[in-house]
């Protein structure tokens, strides 16, 4: 277990965290602003893949891809928030996971109509194929070190945009008092739909860069959810630097436990017992997280302030 | 001359009923597999394989009106059960089939069993019921788990290959698969790791592989995950340097979407779309015809698990009361297997050829299984004289 193979696992942590952002990011926006339980969030994730995919493989260039599933995708998302989820933000939560449950049904249908229930092909575009040197010794692809670099540029994008934009103080002030907001005369639907939108587009972002490296089928934005809601509450619901702290963490305590856990056990426990104990504790150590984490700030890392 | 009479109208009324009550009696199939989810690909090539054996017996199953109902399990062993219980108790099937995974086949066989109902396993090979809870009512028409590691274990022994670095999810079937493949391989193994089972992201286990520097890896990754793997293998420039061995990764159902990435790949099978005989070939050909795409292993063994439903049928001329005619007839495997002739061993799994294949370009420019050689012959699985039956 040299220091090289522990920078290259942090390396895997922080890609992995970066795509968890990429999710996270929308959802805790929607969540926290609109203060909309979004379980089909995965379906965007997953339309933005099939379209970026779909493309991809009809042009054989990867960023029309991209420029075509992104876009896209923002106006799926703006479509569906306009017809269904429009009339749920007065609900309470358990009708709103109902709902948003049937979309994802509805989404995952859909695409298995429209290209089968087989996994789509698609692989790492040429130009990024290779692999780069990040240290001495230490050989990474490059497709996934662009993945750490985009997911990066995102959240300072969004920081910048949250912060220092007239768009991001409207974000702020209807995450804390949305009625006031409405009473001073700004249009609080069309800024709930342009979030949506741009939670569904970032969802789409995580989806097409996923789908070189993972697989591209029904139901893959399931896969990824169960881990991002997990994001989330770490985070604090509704703060975007808790989304990127929460998302850092668990890619890190993930991938981190799964591997080096198995060998640390084996030092202290045995190699026997780390065999069977190591592989399970390592996929519960995320969950183990969540819930010191809501034992001991029950409002996660970093909450929206709400008055 | 009244008696004789309505003794006669009597025979009469009594055949009639009788012929109605044979003439009403329907075959109840209910097929379990996997049709939501990322793995409900696997639950469609077996689905679609049940239909058309259901076309090839002219939608009568040993010659008697059937109906098949199917059951989604999600891939829980939860649901599955459930699915079992609402069949037997509101379908009222007179043979369950199906199920993709050994976790699920746990919950689900016991169940069936149980109800004095026949379970015919179309996949999950778990060891516990070619063991000790073997049962008179259970058939397998697929392999025990460890069968077909063992081919690979053997295969990759005689090759003299050693430093094997062995992956497999953590679950019922993977710890099977890596028993298997110790019972053969004698050979350095580098390190042993389960991963978790849906895991998406390989890239800390790749790390860790290179790490190592093993000679070769062998691993056990079906459906989804299978992908997943693959990809990033190739994808970090590892097949050169470690070749990949594998049981239920690469195979019809996942080299659609790996395309070139499966190039090289070593498997090992009982069966393959290009095994040379009659029945596979009218399977295949017309499987191709009928849904388009090529069939798996998963659609072989369903396909074989009504033709099996069939000949038990026949055997026992329809009287579907008659389970220990259908037991005897089950064990003869009198039917065109797509695998060719086999035997069924004492604890009703198939005593059967394994071939070693590898993934090629195929006539078509696509990527296809080829079978390179036999590994096994006739052969049985490591269970069955734990299994009370004789």
């Amino acid at each position: 277990m040299t220091a090289l193979l522990v920078a290259e696992q942090c390396l895997n942590g922080l890609q992995l965290g970066v795509m968890l952002f990429l999710m996270a990011a929308g959802l805790t926006l929607v969540f926290g602003i609109m203060n909309l339980v979004n379980l089909a969030h995965g379906s965007l994730y997953m339309v933005g893949a099939y379209l970026a995919t779909a493309v991809f493989n009809w042009s054989g260039s990867f960023l029309l891809g991209v420029l075509f599933a992104l876009p896209a995708t923002l106006a799926i998302g703006m479509l569906v928030e306009v017809i269904a989820l429009r009339r749920l933000y007065e609900r309470d939560h358990l009708d709103q996971v109902l709902a948003t449950f049937g979309l994802i049904l509805f989404f995952n249908e859909a695409v298995a109509i429209v290209w089968g229930r087989t996994a789509l092909f698609t692989r790492v575009p040429r130009a990024l194929a290779g692999h780069i040197m990040v240290l001495p010794g230490v050989r990474y692809p490059a497709y996934r070190a662009v993945i750490i670099l985009v997911g990066l540029a995102v959240a300072l994008v969004l920081y910048v945009l949250v912060n220092r934009t007239r768009l991001g103080m409207l974000i702020r002030a209807g995450a804390s008092n949305r009625t006031m907001v409405a009473a001073l005369g700004v249009n609080i639907r069309l800024l709930y739909t342009l979030v949506f939108g741009f939670g569904a587009a970032l969802a789409a972002l995580g989806g097409l860069m996923a789908g070189p490296i993972y697989n591209v089928q029904p139901g893959m934005g399931e896969e990824i959810l169960i881990q991002v809601l997990v994001v989330i509450v770490i985070g604090g619901i509704g703060s975007i630097r808790g989304a990127l702290v929460g998302a850092v963490v668990v890619g890190m305590v993930d991938t981190l436990g799964r591997a080096f856990l198995k060998p640390l056990l084996s030092t202290t426990l045995g190699p026997v017992a780390a065999q069977s104990a190591g592989p399970a504790l390592a996929s519960m150590l995320i969950y183990l997280l969540m819930a010191a984490v809501l034992f001991f700030r029950p409002r996660g890392l970093f909450p929206a302030v709400r008055s | 001359m009244r008696t004789p009479r309505s003794a006669a109208v009597l025979v009469l009324v009594a055949g009639l009923l009788a012929s109605q009550a044979r003439a009403a009696e329907t075959l109840k199939i209910g097929f379990i597999t996997t049709l939501s989810g990322p793995q409900g690909v696997i639950g469609k090539h077996m689905k679609d394989s049940v239909e058309l054996a259901l076309d090839h017996l002219g939608r009568k199953v040993g010659g008697l009106e059937t109906e098949v109902t199917y059951g989604d399990d999600q891939a829980k062993p939860d649901v599955g059960k459930q699915v079992a219980d609402e069949m037997l108790k509101k379908h009222r099937v007179n043979f369950v089939a199906g199920v993709i995974w050994s976790n699920v086949l746990l919950a689900v066989a016991p169940t069936v069993t149980g109800s004095g109902t026949f379970m015919i396993d179309t996949n999950a090979g778990a060891h516990e019921f070619a063991g000790k809870q073997c049962h008179e009512l259970f058939f397998a028409t697929s392999w025990q788990n460890d069968q077909t590691p063992e081919a690979m274990g053997k295969y990759m022994q005689d090759q003299g290959i050693t430093d094997v670095y062995v992956l497999a999810p953590n679950y019922a079937a993977g710890k099977d698969m890596v028993t298997g493949f110790k019972r053969f391989f004698k050979n350095k193994i580098v390190d042993e790791v389960y991963t978790k089972f849906g895991q998406q992201d390989y890239q800390a286990e790749i790390s860790q592989i290179r790490a190592a520097n093993p000679k070769a890896v062998f691993v056990f990754y079906p459906g989804g995950m299978g992908i997943q793997f693959v990809k990033q293998y190739v994808q970090a420039g590892l097949r050169e340097q470690y070749p990949l061995y594998s049981v239920y990764t690469v195979d019809e159902v996942t080299l659609p979407a790996l395309g070139d990435a499966a190039l090289g790949s070593w498997e090992t099978r009982y069966w393959s779309p290009d095994l040379k005989n009659e029945a596979n070939a009218k399977y295949v050909g017309d499987f191709r015809k009928k849904f388009g795409y090529t069939p798996s292993y998963y659609g072989a063994q369903s396909y074989d698990g009504i033709l099996l439903i069939d000949s038990a049928v026949r055997a026992v001329k329809g009287d579907l009361s008659n389970k220990k005619g259908m037991i005897a007839a089950m064990s003869r495997a009198d039917f065109r297997s797509t695998r060719g002739k086999f035997t069924y061993n004492t604890n009703h799994f198939p005593i059967q050829n394994f071939y070693l294949l590898k993934a090629v370009k195929g006539g078509g420019g696509e990527v296809e299984m080829q079978i390179q050689k036999t590994v096994f012959e006739n052969h049985k699985d490591a269970y069955y004289q734990e299994c009370p039956m004789k």
